[in-house]
């Protein structure tokens, strides 16, 4: 295979980050290769299943309402995570995603209007028109045009260290390994939040409760690879993002329409037919990533969203039918739940309800009160049939850990020093901006951004 | 009664599970107004599917963002499925019902045999009744079959087909227009100019797609020139209508008159526009369409195809020898024409268009 041939610089992952360090590299004169280990249909990784970036600017645009100033944005960013993220990273981070959008363009990516969207996010949030497989498309036929050589199906086996300098990964295609020499290299490889077996390094038996939303071929190897040869990790290596997916999504790959937004609607039991956390706690958007780790921590690692006919219509509807019936004993028996337990939940929850005027779209005045856990707002008597309820599994988006880097996109060595040639984009790196929390389109930003970085750092590099 | 009601309702079911997964999605809501009128529904009957079917104009941008398509275990190909449920919308719609078998039975052989047959048929009668007509060139087309008896054939089939048109459009705008305010004016303007212009095959400032990274204009350029095409041959016609029945000038006209200008610019029209769909369509990623329907579309692009290749040379010869059998076989292409609109691929028009209207109707802003 000629494609394996030296290459200025070799591109170990071909998601957002990969595919925008790669262009940037051919753009700057260097021969790229892109190695992208899952098959050319499921290209993409994690960014298949994304639709949105997050963008400072100063002025309204055809696709950017009002401003987003660079201070609003960091204080956004520090909000979630913290204030745990690297100061000056993050500073670079925000000032260069102001110029992305153009950038984009010239590869042919193109963006919703901002008129209307399901989510209302157009001053802060640019959408990818048809999302973010509409966004790989693009940048794999401009990377085509441009002449980078893209190999699918390619696993990165070995990353060659000579003291801090990287003279060549292994790769394996097509049951042969190959060993591919670079002059630099960019890892864009992802995390680890398809590999089960290190998720239960963390979380125990859990693990194999979890629902993984997106790719399958995100399982940490070259960022393993990396720690063996004594790279310096960022993050909490236990640390996930997880949301609420309906139970009877895929293992793998179920991406958006898994996800469940009935939460605040109704209670939330576990497999005893019991309550367990405030439904009603805080806003939707900013409470949605807590329900992972919650239901995680239940036992058998599920729950169940249980809403009556009152709700219709006031969240997303979801792919999965509901669960419905016209008794709640009926429906307990449905779900495979103690019906007396259940029945009682339900019947100590109406009683705690108070009047008051339901909107979902505030923190209304809907609450109860004497009741434990109790429900802070949007609580409404589940009285109404017919009753519906939707089994939840914790949905594992992506995980934390990742490779610290400097401010050239250089990949840390322990100790401090920078390994001379190897640069980290995108979610493998993402731990040194963001160690908790997240905020909606940050990591398609924070891909794009240092993927661009490591692009131009590991052009100049090779160019020496 | 419909023969395959099953397989009907099998294709409904498809239809309501990718819509469903669709509406759980929703990230493709800018490309074209299936997805906005998705939104605006939480479940999908066979009303609601046959109308997001015939709004859908196949650019094919959905199945190549689409994070589900197959070989995903979901395996949503909406262009795919909407397709197959506009061929049953066909079916449902059809005037008289017993006929609806005729839209799987379409394709090159029979749209031939059809004109061979329809020409035979009229040779013979020529023939047999007027026996002179085909052997003088005469130039005068009336010789050949005269002009009382080509008013009341074609007139005939035209009042035919315009009923069976309508009907089914009464019979879609029923199902799917239920109960709903009847469309403005303005709402109906814009959306016929959204179907003269097939705004959506380009409304986002891109053309559609034929395969994953192409995106070209020559689909929507090739149905222009038939369209247009198709409608210049109609004017023409009617202007000759005119010319004899109110002027008594009778046919053939000089070379630069209005009705030989207009068939002249339209049948190029026609010959260009459905031979460049046949090869536009061949070359069309295959995942895009319902390869049920290769016959369908392409039995309705030779018939097209034919009457202007005829018509054209009905035209350049017409003081030739051939000219009476080249008139007995164009008025044989144009016949199976007329009598294949109603129960062919030409039906996609009509409830395109009505769909446009509801879409106009339903999106109206919300006082």
């Amino acid at each position: 295979m000629e494609t394996l041939d030296d290459h200025d610089v070799v591109v170990i992952g071909g998601g957002n980050a990969g595919l925008c360090a790669a262009l940037t590299a051919r753009q700057a004169g260097a021969s790229v290769l892109v190695l992208e280990r899952a098959p050319r249909h499921v290209r993409g990784g994690n960014s298949r299943h994304t639709r949105n970036f997050r963008c400072a600017h100063r002025a309204p645009t055809d696709l950017l309402t009002e401003i987003y100033p660079e201070d609003e944005f960091l204080a956004d960013l520090k909000r979630v995570t913290e204030d745990q993220g690297d100061a000056e990273l993050s500073q670079l981070l925000i000032t260069r995603s102001a110029g992305c959008p153009e950038w984009m363009r010239r590869f042919g990516v193109r963006f919703q209007s901002s008129l209307r969207g399901t989510l209302h996010l157009s001053r802060t949030n640019l959408f990818f028109l048809g999302g973010g497989k509409a966004l790989m498309n693009s940048y794999y036929a401009a990377a085509e045009r441009a002449g980078i050589d893209v190999v699918y199906d390619a696993d990165v086996v070995g990353i060659d260290f000579v003291e801090t300098l990287c003279r060549s990964v292994a790769v394996r295609v097509g049951g042969q390994t190959r060993r591919v020499r670079a002059r630099a290299v960019v890892l864009a490889a992802g995390g680890f939040e398809a590999n089960i077996e290190w998720l239960r390094e963390a979380w125990g038996d859990a693990a194999d409760n979890f629902v993984i939303r997106g790719t399958p071929y995100n399982t940490g190897t070259i960022l393993r690879l990396m720690l063996d040869a004594g790279a310096e990790p960022v993050g909490d290596p236990r640390a996930c993002h997880a949301i609420a997916v309906d139970a009877r999504a895929p293992r793998f790959d179920g991406g958006i329409v898994t996800r469940l937004d009935s939460l605040p609607f109704g209670v939330v039991v576990n497999t005893h037919g019991e309550r367990f956390y405030d439904e009603g706690e805080d806003a939707w958007p900013k409470r949605y990533a807590i329900w992972g780790k919650l239901i995680a921590a239940q036992p058998d690692q599920i729950a169940y969203s249980i809403v009556d006919a009152k709700t219709a219509g006031t969240f997303m509807p979801s792919m999965f039918p509901v669960i419905a019936s016209d008794s709640i004993r009926e429906l307990g028996a449905k779900l495979g739940l103690p019906t007396d337990r259940l029945e009682h939940t339900i019947v100590a929850f109406n009683h705690a309800v108070r009047p008051g005027s339901f909107d979902h779209t505030t923190l209304d005045d809907c609450r109860t009160e004497g009741l434990t856990p109790p429900k802070s707002h949007w609580a409404q008597t589940i009285d109404t049939p017919p009753f519906g309820g939707y089994p939840l599994r914790p949905g594992i988006t992506f995980t934390y850990l990742g490779l610290k880097i400097d401010r050239t996109g250089r990949v840390v060595m322990k100790g401090g020093v920078p390994a001379r040639n190897v640069y980290a984009a995108g979610e493998i790196m993402a731990g040194n901006i963001l160690r908790r929390g997240y905020v909606a389109g940050i990591g398609m930003t924070i891909g794009t951004v240092f993927g661009r970085v490591a692009g131009e750092g590991a052009a100049r590099h090779a160019a020496r | 009664m419909r023969p395959d009601s099953d397989v009907l309702s099998t294709e409904f079911a498809r239809g309501e599970r990718v819509m469903t997964v669709c509406n759980a999605c929703r990230y493709c809501e800018q490309y074209c107004p299936v997805f906005p009128a998705m939104e605006e529904r939480v479940a999908f009957g066979a009303a609601d599917l046959t109308y997001l079917a015939n709004l859908c104009h196949n650019c094919g941008e959905c199945l190549y963002a689409c994070q589900f398509a197959p070989p995903h275990e979901f395996g949503i190909n909406l262009p795919q499925t909407l397709a197959r449920i506009r061929l049953r919308s066909y079916e449902d719609l059809c005037w008289p019902p017993a006929v609806s078998a005729a839209f799987r039975r379409h394709g090159v052989a029979s749209a031939l045999g059809l004109v061979a047959a329809l020409s035979a048929l009229m040779y013979a009668s020529t023939r047999a009744m007027n026996p002179d007509g085909l052997r003088e060139p005469s130039g005068d087309f009336y010789a050949v079959m005269p002009h009382g008896v080509m008013v009341s054939l074609f007139g005939g089939v035209g009042v035919f087909v315009l009923v069976a048109l309508g009907m089914g459009l009464r019979g879609f705008w029923r199902q799917v227009h239920a109960g709903v305010t009847r469309p403005s004016a303005a709402e109906a303007v814009r959306a016929l100019r959204d179907g003269l212009t097939l705004r959506h095959l380009h409304a986002t400032g891109v053309d559609c797609a034929s395969a994953e990274d192409t995106r070209r204009p020559w689909r929507r350029w090739f149905h222009h020139c038939t369209l247009y095409g198709f409608l210049l041959c109609f004017a023409s016609t009617s202007v000759a209508a005119v010319y004899h029945i109110v002027f008594g000038w009778r046919a053939p006209y000089d070379y630069t008159s209005l009705p030989v200008l207009l068939g002249a610019i339209g049948g190029l029209g026609l010959l260009i526009g459905p031979a460049g769909l046949l090869v536009v369509r061949r070359l069309r990623d295959a995942e895009l369409r319902d390869s049920d329907q290769n016959g369908l579309d392409e039995g309705f692009i030779v018939l097209l195809w034919l009457t202007s290749l005829t018509g054209l040379m009905l035209l350049a010869l017409r003081d030739q020898m051939i000219m009476g059998a080249l008139l007995i076989v164009h008025l044989g292409a144009v016949l199976a024409l007329f009598l294949t609109l109603p129960y062919g691929k030409f039906v996609h028009g009509i409830y395109r268009t009505a769909a446009l209207v509801k879409y106009a109707t339903e999106m109206r802003p919300k006082s």
